[in-house]
């Protein structure tokens, strides 16, 4: 499915895009977490093709990527992990990986691999749109959306080449550093989401430390579309393997707006 | 300036970084051509660096090898290596553009001792990102960055080698982007880092040239140089690309190329991107980057400036390699025979032409001497089973 399609069908209601790396800890447990993230009501899946030097992510993320490719994880194994979950329920797929891992599979074969599998939506966090033109004219041309980053950096000249380009979702990052859990939310997202709003009409999804329900409502509320939970679900299901259904239920629940 | 080397080169930056990067293209820009700086950075390399460096002629190892030597000593200057022409450099420009705290990643320690010293004299508060696995051969040095007021932080992940001290480096930039500079020790990372190491690295070869010319009365036929990141045989090499001088650039072959353990990147290494660059990697069938070896910290480096690839893509630079043992006995050899420790990155150098005599039979050859082993008398020890 792609991401407009499921931003249409929730109307007001805010998306719960859960990330999680594929293979970590395996393959089989892995799938498991996904599906359980899935019936506790995930709106999208955002699916971590590990990478051994993760520059953008945190201790969280980088642990799990670790563990995915010690048991194994590869390129060609995850585009068969994505249909698998593709063959779970009908929702946006959304692949987030680094640019070396494309590059060594092919660009255009990467892109093909994800329609292959039911992959709508790439995100890149090392590839700036400076360098991006061969990828996004093969995901426009696979109908593919390239999902672009933005931060409280990112200046007016880079935002609106950014948002002349951006397909799916902007990726708003909610706090400069890597991803992770982190205690607050911080005070200057307010402002850049008010901005955002005023400039463009794509979907606005916050990420980079999210991880309570009360976190979830306040983003929504500030104005944002969706919010991106991925370590705060990593660290859940290394707690308590069990505690990740119940944990996620209430991402979502914190979804729907008063 | 320019942003690429033929296909290498770029800017694979996360967007939090991309502001920071275009602002400090703008700054060193500016300040390049600020006399100002200029001046206050040549005194800074003469009077408290000690430069120019000596252009030595090896008078004792030259006839056995049959050719005329000449070591560029690199090692005698402050702090023990050429990285300090880099951090002078670098920190100078985070001082002008008023920042009050520089971070640096570093492998064997050379480039952090050079940030710790530079930020020292200048002023500023400084943090060192080093792999875990480096903290430990190279103890020395993490104690002289803490003598001088620096904080060494020990990373943990990946492979705990420099290439995760860059990634640690890069993340914690991430977060303080707006008021922590980012001082690079090599000629990588992303547009405009391998530019601006490269221009601060070139005074070595701008001193060559004229100090092989008031020796010979001409140019040198061949220079040499060992290859991690490869700052140091830029530094050598740029002041001689339009010449016809033979550039050789020597890579640590480890225990061997073909057993894995090695760090030979432009020798072995397929394109891709790592540090927010294009260049050689050392890389898995699928992209994952593979964990290098050296018996010296300094040039155990999965990835290599990006253009050296695009110099040694167009076969303007020879990419060749020494091992492990050919370092150890270039080691013992140049300290025997001229009394001059060099250190095991520098020893490679050494190692290439030692070995390959013979086709430098009579021809003046430079190798940079980039360092002093003074760092790795420890692994030394080791290495010939001697009890310290």
């Amino acid at each position: 499915m792609r991401l407009s399609e499921k931003f249409s069908q929730l109307g007001s209601e805010g998306a719960f895009i859960a990330y999680l790396c594929a293979g970590d800890p395996t393959y089989e447990k892995s799938l498991e977490a996904v599906e359980s993230v899935i019936q506790a009501g995930a709106d999208v899946i955002e699916l971590g093709l590990p990478f051994s030097d993760p520059i953008a992510d945190g201790p969280t993320i980088q642990k799990a990527s670790q563990r995915a490719l010690s048991s194994g994880m590869n390129t060609r194994r995850y585009f068969e992990f994505a249909a698998q979950v593709h063959g779970l329920a009908d929702i946006p797929l959304v692949c987030m990986t680094y640019y070396n891992l494309l590059l060594r599979w092919g660009l255009r074969r990467f892109v093909e691999s994800c329609v292959e599998s039911g992959i709508t939506a790439l995100i890149i966090p090392d590839l700036p749109y400076e360098e991006a033109c061969e990828l996004e004219a093969l995901c426009r041309k696979n109908q593919v959306d390239l999902i672009y980053i933005v931060a409280e950096t990112t200046d007016e000249e880079r935002l609106d080449e950014i948002l002349s380009r951006a397909g799916g979702f902007l990726y708003v990052v909610s706090v400069l550093g890597t991803t992770g859990a982190r205690k607050n939310i911080s005070p200057t997202l307010k402002k850049l989401l008010e901005k955002l709003k005023a400039e463009t009409q794509i979907p606005l999804a916050v990420g980079f430390g999210v991880s309570t329900p009360q976190h979830v409502s306040d983003i929504l509320c500030l104005g944002a579309d969706a919010v991106i939970v991925g370590s705060g679900l990593i660290d859940q299901y290394q707690k308590k393997r069990g505690g990740l259904f119940e944990y996620a239920k209430s991402l979502k629940q914190a979804t729907y707006k008063p | 300036m320019k942003k690429k080397y033929g296909v290498y080169g770029g800017q694979y930056a996360p967007e939090i970084l991309m502001p920071a990067l275009k602002q400090l293209e703008a700054d060193y820009s500016r300040l390049c051509g600020d006399e100002g700086f200029r001046d206050k950075l040549n005194s800074m390399l003469t009077d408290y660096a000690g430069r120019p460096t000596p252009l030595y002629f090896a008078e004792n190892l030259s006839p056995s090898l049959g050719f005329d030597l000449f070591l560029k000593r690199e090692d005698l200057l402050h702090s023990g290596a050429h990285k300090i022409n880099n951090t002078l450099g670098q920190v100078l420009v985070a001082k002008q553009t008023g920042r009050k705290r520089v971070i640096a990643e570093t492998g064997a320690g050379q480039h952090g001792v050079a940030t710790a010293i530079a930020a020292a004299k200048l002023g500023l508060e400084c943090e060192v990102y080093m792999g875990a696995k480096d903290v430990k051969r190279q103890s020395l040095n993490v104690f002289r960055m803490e003598l001088m007021g620096a904080h060494v932080k020990s990373v943990e992940s990946g492979s705990k080698t420099l290439k995760d001290a860059i990634n640690e480096a890069l993340r914690h930039w991430l977060s303080n982007a707006k008021d922590t500079f980012y001082c690079m020790g090599s000629v990588v990372g992303p547009h405009p880092y391998p530019a601006i190491v490269r221009d601060f690295q070139s005074v070595i070869g701008f001193e060559i040239k004229k100090q092989v010319k008031e020796k010979k009365g001409r140019l040198p036929d061949a220079i040499v140089a060992c290859v991690g990141g490869g700052s140091n045989a830029l530094g050598a090499f740029n002041e001689f690309l339009g010449e016809d001088v033979r550039l050789v650039g020597v890579e640590a072959a480890g225990e061997g190329v073909d057993t894995g353990k090695h760090c030979a990147t432009l020798c072995t290494g397929s394109d891709g991107v790592l540090h927010g660059m294009y260049t050689k990697l050392l890389q898995d069938s699928f992209g994952q980057i593979n964990p290098s070896h050296s018996i010296s910290a300094g040039l155990d480096y999965p990835g290599v400036g990006p253009q050296l690839s695009h110099l040694s893509s167009i076969n303007r630079i020879e990419a060749v390699s020494a091992g492990d043992s050919e370092c150890m006995d270039a080691v013992k050899m140049l300290a025997e025979s001229e009394g001059i420790l060099p250190a095991l990155e520098s020893a490679h150098a050494l190692a290439y032409v030692i070995k390959n005599k013979n086709e430098f039979k009579d021809k003046l050859v430079v190798v940079n001497l980039s360092g002093r082993g003074d760092k790795d008398v420890q692994t030394i020890a080791d290495y010939f089973g001697v009890d310290l």
